[in-house]
């Protein structure tokens, strides 16, 4: 296989099986965030930043892959 | 295809044998900044506080309350706080300096082409692994004056049963993954909103990235912050030492 096609299908499959965790897990915070506003609407201002927060450094990892496959596409 | 994406900061000028990239230079560019704005600040303190100096107040002091909130010890606070502060204040600037309308199109010309003046400081690995390395570097010497250099050591290299020889050697993995991934959340969640404004601003100019750019801002305000609430987490579970290490 060429180099250059190894590194394109490489860095495809990097970043899409990277984001497959942080997708659900980011799913399950916003839901569970809305779930709690949903039964306490006064409490919106004390969740929702920190279900930002939360969703963050729940993004991290997918931003682990997204930082390796620009990695292997340009460095 | 006009789209050049580089991981480095592009070089503007060399000062003798030492390059200067347009984010190190921005970097000092902010650092000044704030020094100088703070000195001024500092000055035009009065009791009755004006507009600007009750923006400022509000600010410090959420984020002080904020600090002792998670601390639990004024003491600890008041040592934290000032580092803790600086850190999200420092990136909080520099992301915000990414909106300025039109800077994206100011280049300088090198020896090497076109050059953009203008990058967003923080999509410098090299700042973000600095300043990951004075996290790092303060939680493990907070956790060397607060327990004792051989309960320290102690904590890593344990012998008296295989299992805890094990979590000793994670625990040792855990405290060098920190680096990466505190210094690769920041950098690839800021490189990552400049990428995707690139590409968008690529396929369908003007309209599609104003979204993204609404997203990057979120970015902007949340990442200092995860960063810096790290950082404290991380110096006051170190300076913790009421919690008992041996279960």
């Amino acid at each position: 296989m060429d180099i250059e096609a190894a590194r394109y299908i490489g860095a495809g499959l990097a970043m899409g099986l990277g984001a497959i965790g942080p997708g659900i897990g980011e799913g399950i915070a916003a839901s569970k965030a809305l779930e709690a506003i949903g039964r306490n609407p006064e409490a919106s201002g004390k969740i929702t930043p920190l279900m930002f927060v939360s969703m963050a450094i729940t993004e991290s990892t997918g931003i682990y892959a997204l930082v390796v496959t620009m990695i292997i596409l340009f460095a | 295809m006009s789209l050049n994406i580089s991981l480095s900061p592009e070089i503007l000028f060399y000062l003798g044998t030492w390059p200067i990239s347009n984010t190190f230079f921005w970097s000092v560019v902010v650092t000044v900044f704030l020094i100088i704005g703070s000195f001024f600040l500092r000055r035009s303190l009065r009791l009755i506080p004006g507009k600007f100096q009750n923006m400022i107040e509000i600010l410090v002091e959420g984020g002080y309350d904020f600090v002792e909130g998670v601390v639990g010890d004024k003491t600890k606070a008041k040592r934290i706080f000032p580092l803790v502060f600086t850190m999200f204040f420092f990136i909080f600037f520099c992301n915000l300096l990414v909106y300025i309308p039109g800077q994206s199109a100011v280049t300088i010309q090198t020896a090497g082409g076109a050059v953009p003046l203008f990058r967003a400081i923080i999509s410098d690995y090299g700042l973000v692994f600095m300043m990951t390395m004075i996290s790092v570097l303060i939680t493990q010497i907070v956790a060397i004056v607060v327990a004792g250099p051989w309960k320290y050591i102690g904590k890593f290299i344990n012998l008296r049963s295989p299992l805890k020889c094990f979590l000793g050697i994670m625990d040792l993995i855990g405290e060098l993954a920190k680096v990466m991934s505190l210094s690769f959340r920041l950098f690839g969640n800021i490189f990552a909103g400049e990428i995707l404004g690139a590409v968008m601003l690529f396929l369908f100019p003007f309209f599609l990235p104003l979204p993204f750019l609404f997203l990057g801002l979120l970015t902007a305000v949340v990442q200092p912050f995860v960063f810096a609430v790290l950082t404290l987490v991380f110096i006051s579970m170190a300076s913790d030492i009421s919690v008992p290490e041996e279960a």
